[in-house]
């Protein structure tokens, strides 16, 4: 998440203060991001700095007003239309535990992959709690939660995918209790996976 | 008292070589106003799990009890009364009636049980009011969109006195508004008292749920552990950045 492009945006609405700002942060990301005043103040020192804001010369404090410039105008737009960085697969971590587990002996995999979904679905039975509330439930919150529940879903799905994959290899394999383990793919070569 | 009690179910079907045990041994418990997920993969069993809930189907083995009343002890009769007054159901494919409006829908069982037309005609209406749905009323079931036909096959499913609701991938092939419209009227069903179980594959539609139970090859494999408020989300350290 970037703050320093979050602020742009909020004032790319119009003049506001540095309270104000983190006030307003909070509520558009749906409180989701908690944001410390220091925060504020360092990322709109630096935005100062590099010319894509300007303050009204007031001293520094709550009061301090910004307004964005004609280069921070520019530089949001940029930042808006820049995909994040998705190349890698962002959930090595739990893709990796699950190919150890093939190769771990004594390790049950299908009660790995078990673990780790309940895990998620338990994540996203708290997520999901947020929406109880529709009165309370606004905009930028219920985008937040969507995202949240469409990432943890899509890793479920994987698991499910991989339990299926996993039942077939067992059963083509007659009774082996486990297919034999492939071997360990070169990710980082092949797909830049991040450690 | 729970709604719905499961003790030791299994079912098995065909025999010898063709021999498929469906399910194995499944104990379940849905008190009043609980909602239970019950996930798993095609051919887990999550079906004939709901249809032995629903006293559709007898189980091999074991008991289900509805409201502490054990169906094996029960006349065919008594079961078809139950399955009209107590029971509610929600299929994939909404299975109203496609000659009748959405009212006479919704009154139909009520109706079926014997209460007089427009008694029955006044419930269901009054069903449909509270999902939203009074104006559609009067409109038969393919003048309606997926999303409101899922609704009122869920007033249909809760009309009268249902004390437990047993759905079926409930959101079908509906998109994930509709979706998350329709578990959210399953879930208010359940906010007034209603036990509910719905089975599903779908992770979104499971998490609506107050306990997710995990069914592999016949047998419930796992269960989630109560939630925790919402509030640890959004206090994560790390996520300022």
């Amino acid at each position: 998440m970037s703050v320093r492009h979050a602020l742009l945006a909020l004032l790319s609405e119009g003049p506001k203060y540095g309270l104000q700002l983190r006030e307003e942060f909070e509520a558009r990301t749906g409180e989701v991001w908690p944001l410390n005043v220091g925060q504020v103040y360092t990322t709109l020192q630096r935005l100062e700095r590099d010319g894509l804001v300007e303050s009204d010369g007031s001293e520094e404090g709550p009061q301090k007003g910004f307004r964005i410039t004609a280069g921070g105008q520019e530089e949001l737009a940029g930042w808006l239309r820049t995909p994040p960085d998705q190349t890698s697969p962002p959930r090595d971590e739990l893709v990796m535990k699950v190919l150890v587990a093939l190769r771990v002996p004594g390790v049950e995999v299908r009660e790995v992959i078990q673990v780790h979904r309940r895990y998620l679905v338990q994540l996203m039975q708290q997520w999901t709690r947020l929406k109880e509330d529709e009165a309370e439930f606004d905009l930028g919150l219920a985008l937040v939660v969507d995202a949240e529940l469409f990432r943890l879903d899509a890793v479920i799905r994987w698991l499910d995918a991989t339990d299926g994959r996993l039942k077939r290899a067992a059963a083509d394999g007659g009774s082996a209790r486990q297919p034999v383990p492939p071997p360990m793919p070169n990710l980082r070569r092949r797909q830049g996976v991040r450690r | 008292m729970n709604v719905l009690e499961l003790q030791r179910v299994s079912k098995v079907y065909g025999q010898d070589a063709t021999v498929v045990n469906a399910l194995s041994g499944v104990d379940l418990s849905v008190q009043p106003g609980a909602m239970v997920a019950v996930m798993g993969p095609s051919g887990s069993g999550k079906s004939t799990l709901l249809t032995i809930a629903g006293s559709l189907e007898e189980p091999t083995e074991g008991e289900v009890l509805i409201e502490g009343a054990p169906l094996s002890r029960m006349s065919r009769n008594a079961r078809a009364r139950l399955r009209r007054r107590s029971i509610g159901y929600v299929f994939q494919d909404f299975n109203l009636l496609p000659g009748l409006t959405a009212a006479e829908n919704v009154a139909l069982p009520l109706e079926l049980d014997g209460m007089p037309a427009r008694r029955a005609r006044a419930a269901g209406l009054r069903a449909l009011d509270d999902l939203g749905l009074a104006e559609r009323a009067g409109r038969f079931p393919d003048q309606l969109s997926g999303g409101e036909r899922q609704r009122v096959a869920i007033a249909r499913a809760v009309v009268g006195e249902r004390r437990l609701l047993l759905a079926d991938e409930p959101s079908g092939a509906l998109d994930s508004v509709n979706a998350e419209a329709v578990m959210r009227l399953v879930h208010d069903a359940c906010k007034r008292g209603v036990a509910a179980v719905v089975v599903t594959h779908d992770a979104q539609l499971a998490s609506w749920a107050d306990r997710v139970v995990f069914l592999r090859d016949g047998r419930i494999v796992d269960q989630t552990a109560p939630v925790p408020g919402p509030e640890s989300l959004l206090t994560t350290p790390g996520q300022s950045q």
